[in-house]
């Protein structure tokens, strides 16, 4: 199942919030990816919701993909044997739904593209025993199961292992992975949406974006060639690098910088994506010290290539680019919506009117936050 | 005879090919609505003839485009004029980054602002001066490698505090010039560049690009022409003779 | 020149047999010879070129290596001590020509081809036919018929655009600019002649070029040099270039001095400028990106050519061949990390890149992985220097070869890699009119046709004894190459079998 090289990733991204917490359904985010169809090569799409599922707000919900009936039973073992499981059900699919809908991005003439041979799409719903939490947080638990079934099993994978999240993707255009997983029956607060153009053996799964650990989602345009070290640092505290994407370095890096070292997401952006040090030598006292500090502490973190990113999580939407801007992004607001996308007309697709368009600049956060009271 | 075209889910292949095919039966003006993300368009079109697009054109509009005009009514995306031989295209909003990649003549008229590496490796060759003007701000590595043609930053609008062009101006600069309605801080030119005042032919000149310019976005050329502007200009037209050891 | 460096060739005038004709003096272009009641060679301007002693009528001239005796030091090398004392003089990169020299092993002399023997009978090329004949673009996986009104058969698929090649050999890409306009016209002319391509390189195509657009490649490069649609159209097929071998990643720089009137209206750019290509295309940051410039090509050729994509071989290149090709491209070529080139910091040349056969042998390894081989030709280069590399790159799975040096070799270059210095001797590699008249574009077009009918004959001798008449039969058929001498890792990235194992 597993690829054993490096892929890197082109592609498209796009992604959409309601501020106000207001839920909707997948229909506007699959229109806003499918118009962008030429920035991808159909062999890879997938989604990021943000509360999906209400009903079971408190647990940790799963998405799984088996190679197997053989690796489901295995796995479920395991499961069964590190959390308490509340529910589980096969992901609904709609076996051969394609996005037929005209867009400007998508030639008609390519015709449909059924979704083929997937894995096996399980959903789990967990609860973390007691018993387990004594020396570890649920989070720090949660974390080391997911990298130890991923690594241990080789045919099963975790997509997703949020709260009321979940991580919807495979090999196909993202507009037809969108019909197939029938997003437009989910309502969420945060939909991301990614296209790829993987260059590698298409049949995994796996590999396409979002990646997901806990509550974070990121979809990634670009490719990181300082992936080599940023893997090796994550190394030295404990993460495990199975998925030969570099977007998961960006994933684990966020889990280490904000869930493990408290940092704000502003300042583990400013570690991703630090200014150069003729702008830090330039700066007043008090911010040099800080960036200063942050480049020699966080070395390691700094990542180098072209990148826009945006990640997801359960109280917001994060955008941002490498620090001299290689890849496309805009950002747009309506009211209580944000809107970033590799393209304006990404945007303008699901919303003609907007109150503000904009490209944020290289470096910096474009952020996105659901109201206090939600 | 206008040719109006409902663009609305159309595909640039589609829609390309059914403008060349009626540029071949001498139609000459095109109107296309509900353009939303529609590529290339008045890529390598050699005619002059004029289209009116409403919406957002998608990536590499007017790429190698030799004569038309096209006239956009809503902001552009990135890559627009990419290698352009010759025409205008007049944006009525802002555009994105990459535009006038290896551009080499022709006129990129932007109301509001650009993004990043405007004017890349501009070129100019006896009359084909390109001429890039921009109403709004820039960000950073505009007019890198420029090697001929004229870019105006105009900065008009903006606040105080916004700078009107980012780093890396002119970097690799070795042809061509930049006129800046305003100043630019030292630390943020390229080595390449050195800052001077316009003398008379400058005025001229920006005066007659400028004229065309205002009267495109309805502006007060002499409103315009009322703040300093400072021009910027190669050191050398050979930046790298020293780099290197024989 | 360095004052502390010594000369690193000594010019030995045998002046008993010296007529003291001159001819050498003329003809040095490195300020070498010259004549002070007998010839007097200034040793350090000598670049070992062999002008001189080409046209001595006497063969009085012998060139010889400098042999000032260091201590004995491995680590040491004259070459690295010249090179450091240059830097320090200058503080500047290191400039040379032509392709890598350092002793690396060279893998097509690892590689052995099969041939017939009782069980299979060799096909005799010299009386029964022999087919090189080569197409290179993207080809359907399946064809489709159908029966016309009248009952007949008609071919319903549509094939894109291919271009045909009577040899399997084309020449690189080596921009005018870095050589001279008469070289220029030799390699379209030999093109045209022998049935195959040349490259425009980065420097545009001049106008008297334009008849032999047929057998022209155009290259859009990052610096756009000379590309407008005119030019797009004017060819056989269009070359996007990412990379080449002698310099990947990094690129290109003529310096003003070179661009002269021609190269100015070529370019189109002012007289005495530098013309300095960027290291990326600025519109190219991530494979979506070229696939959107391959497509805006396209488009601006109305789908009427093949559009290539060269990059250099670097670590990843399967994969990155692999995206190309799904990104739109018709052919992909790969140049190795010995290819040449007019200008190159030595450190690149010398250090980055990795051997064309195992760039090749991946990239043809993974396309056929993913099934989707057919969508591209791949074309190799990168020290293709005879027949037997050739026939070697084509049964590792190359559609068609490249070759850069070796052209230049047939024209008169000696590889003395000073090309970036614009003294060619021999003509080639240099835009003073004093020098690139040396070179007859009808004598080198001949010179060049002559090898490409040379290595034609003996690719069909090897063919013959391989028991095929038909080169299809030897792409990519790794069962024909045996290794010798490598290990095993690399016969396994070869995908070939060690000499000694049978079928």
């Amino acid at each position: 199942m597993r690829c054993n090289c490096y892929i890197p990733s082109g592609c498209s991204i796009s992604g959409m919030m309601s501020e106000s917490g207001k839920r909707m359904d997948g229909n506007a985010i699959i229109r806003s990816i499918a118009l962008m169809h030429d920035r991808g090569n159909g062999l890879g799409g997938g989604f990021a919701a943000y509360g999906i599922y209400p009903r079971h707000a408190d647990q940790f919900a799963f998405h799984m993909m088996f190679d197997t009936k053989q690796a489901k039973k295995q796995c479920e073992e395991y499961l069964k044997d590190t959390f308490d499981i509340v529910l589980d059900e096969e992901i609904p699919t709609r076996p051969g739904g394609v996005f037929e809908e005209e867009t400007s991005g998508k030639d008609a003439e390519y015709g449909a593209r059924p979704i083929t041979d997937p894995p096996i799409l399980w959903r789990y719903f967990l609860d973390v025993p007691e018993e387990k939490t004594t020396f570890v947080t649920e989070d720090e638990y949660v974390v080391k199961k997911v990298m130890e079934i991923n690594s241990k099993f080789d045919s099963a994978f975790v997509a997703s292992s949020g709260k009321n999240m979940g991580a919807f993707k495979g090999v196909g255009y993202p507009e037809d992975i969108g019909m197939f997983y029938k997003l437009d029956e989910y309502k969420a607060y945060i939909w991301t949406a990614h296209s790829r153009f993987p260059t590698n053996t298409p049949g995994w799964w796996g590999g396409a974006h979002p990646f997901c650990l806990l509550d974070w989602s990121i979809v990634h345009n670009g490719e990181i060639s300082s992936y080599g070290i940023n893997k090796r640092y994550l190394e030295t505290f404990g993460y495990k690098l199975e998925l030969r994407t570099d977007t998961e370095v960006i994933a684990y890096l966020f889990d280490l910088l904000v869930r493990r070292h408290n940092l704000s997401v502003e300042i583990a952006a400013k570690a991703l994506a630090s200014p150069f040090w003729k702008d830090i030598d330039r700066m007043p006292d008090r911010e040099q010290k800080i960036a200063s500090a942050i480049r020699q502490v966080y070395g390691g973190a700094l990542l180098n290539g072209p990148f826009s990113v945006i990640l997801g999580h359960s109280r917001g939407m994060v955008g941002f680019n490498d620090r001299i801007k290689l890849r496309p992004m805009t950002c747009g607001r309506a009211d209580d919506m944000l809107y970033m996308s590799s393209e304006e007309s990404g945007i303008r697709e699901i919303e003609p009117d907007l109150d503000e368009v904009w490209s944020p600049k290289a470096g910096t956060v474009v952020i996105g936050e659901l109201h206090e009271e939600v | 005879m206008v040719m109006e075209i409902d663009c609305k889910g159309m595909y640039y292949k589609k829609l390309n090919k059914m403008i060349r095919n009626a540029i071949d039966k001498n139609e000459t003006e095109f109107v296309l609505n509900n353009i939303n993300g529609q590529r290339y368009i008045g890529n390598g079109i050699n005619e002059k003839i004029k289209i009116t697009i409403n919406g957002v054109p998608g990536n590499d509009l007017a790429t190698f485009m030799n004569g038309p005009s096209l006239i956009i009514n809503a902001n552009g995306q990135d890559g627009l004029a990419n290698t352009m031989n010759a025409g205008e295209i007049i944006v009525h909003g802002s555009a994105g980054d990459v535009l006038g990649y290896g551009m080499r003549g022709g006129k990129l008229l932007i109301r509001d602002n650009v993004g990043y590496r405007t004017g890349i490796h501009m070129k100019e060759y006896k009359k084909q001066v390109p001429v890039i003007i921009v109403g709004g701000v820039a960000g950073d590595f505009c007019g890198e490698y420029m090697a001929g043609g004229v870019l105006v930053l105009l900065g008009l609008d903006k606040d105080d505090d916004t700078p009107i062009a980012g780093d890396y101006l002119g970097t690799g600069m070795h042809g061509g010039v930049i006129y800046i309605r305003g100043e630019v801080e030292e630390h943020t030119l390229g080595a390449e560049v050195s800052v001077l005042e316009l003398n008379d032919k400058d005025i001229k000149l920006l005066k007659k690009h400028l004229g065309e310019y205002c009267k495109h976005f309805g502006l007060d050329l002499e409103e315009v022409m009322s703040k300093p502007f400072i021009k910027l200009l190669p050191v050398s037209s050979r930046p790298y003779g020293n780099l290197y050891a024989y | 020149m360095m004052s502390e460096l010594p000369a690193e060739f000594i010019v030995k005038i045998d002046y008993d047999r010296c007529r003291r004709c001159k001819r050498c003096v003329m003809n040095c272009s490195f300020g070498c010879m010259q004549f002070k009641d007998r010839v007097v060679p200034e040793h350090k301007n000598c670049v070992a070129c062999h002008r001189c002693a080409t046209f001595c009528p006497e063969s009085a001239i012998t060139i010889t290596r400098n042999e000032l005796a260091y201590k004995e030091n491995a680590n040491w090398m004259p070459e690295i001590r010249k090179n450091i004392l240059k830097q320090a003089q200058t503080g500047g990169i290191l400039l040379t020509g032509m392709g890598n020299p350092r002793p690396y092993q060279i893998l097509w002399d690892h590689m052995l081809i099969d041939a017939c023997q009782v069980t299979n009978p060799s096909i005799d090329p010299l009386r029964e036919p022999m087919e090189l004949r080569t197409f290179l673009g993207r080809k359907p996986d399946r064809l489709e018929f159908a029966h016309n009104k009248d009952g007949e058969i008609d071919l319903v698929t549509e094939l894109q655009p291919q271009v045909k090649l009577d040899v399997p050999v084309l020449f690189g890409a080596m921009s005018y600019g870095a050589i001279s306009l008469n070289a220029h016209r030799a390699l379209a002319m030999a093109a045209n002649r022998s049935g195959t391509l040349m490259n425009t390189g980065e420097g545009g195509l001049h106008k008297d070029l334009y008849p032999y657009a047929g057998n022209i490649i155009v290259q859009v490069a990052s610096g756009r040099f000379g590309v407008h649609s005119e030019y797009l159209n004017t060819s056989a097929m269009v070359e996007i270039k990412i990379g080449q071998g002698a310099k990947p990643g990094i690129g290109g720089h003529l310096p003003g001095e070179k661009v002269g009137e021609e190269i100015s209206k070529t370019r189109m750019i002012p007289v005495g400028t530098d013309a300095i290509s960027p290291a990326p295309h600025h519109d190219i940051y991530s494979i979506e990106d070229l696939s959107q410039l391959i497509f805006a090509i396209k488009e601006a050729v109305d789908y009427t050519k093949p559009v290539s994509v060269k990059i250099s071989a670097v670590h990843n290149v399967a994969a990155i061949a692999s995206g190309i090709v799904r990104a739109g491209a018709d052919v992909v070529t790969i140049d190795g990390f010995k290819g040449g080139t007019g200008a190159s910091p030595m450190v690149i040349r010398d250090n980055v890149g990795i051997p064309i056969e195992l760039a090749l042998a991946a990239v043809d390894q993974r396309l056929r992985d993913e099934g989707i081989r057919n969508n591209a030709s791949i074309i190799c280069a990168g020290g293709i220097r005879s027949s037997g590399d050739v026939a070697k790159a084509i049964a590792l799975g190359a559609d068609a070869t490249v070759i850069g040096t070796a052209a230049l070799v047939a024209m008169g270059c000696r590889i003395c890699q000073k090309c970036y210095t614009g003294n060619c001797a021999w003509g080639i590699a240099t835009q003073k009119p004093e020098l690139t008249r040396r070179l007859d574009p009808e004598v080198g077009a001949q010179r060049l046709s002559n090898l490409l009918t040379a290595w034609s004959l003996e690719l069909k001798e090897i063919l013959g004894s391989l028991g095929v008449n038909s080169i299809e039969s030897l792409r990519g058929s790794r069962e024909r190459l045996r290794g010798i001498d490598l290990d095993e890792q690399t016969l396994k990235l070869l995908g070939i079998k060690p000499a000694g194992i049978g079928q």
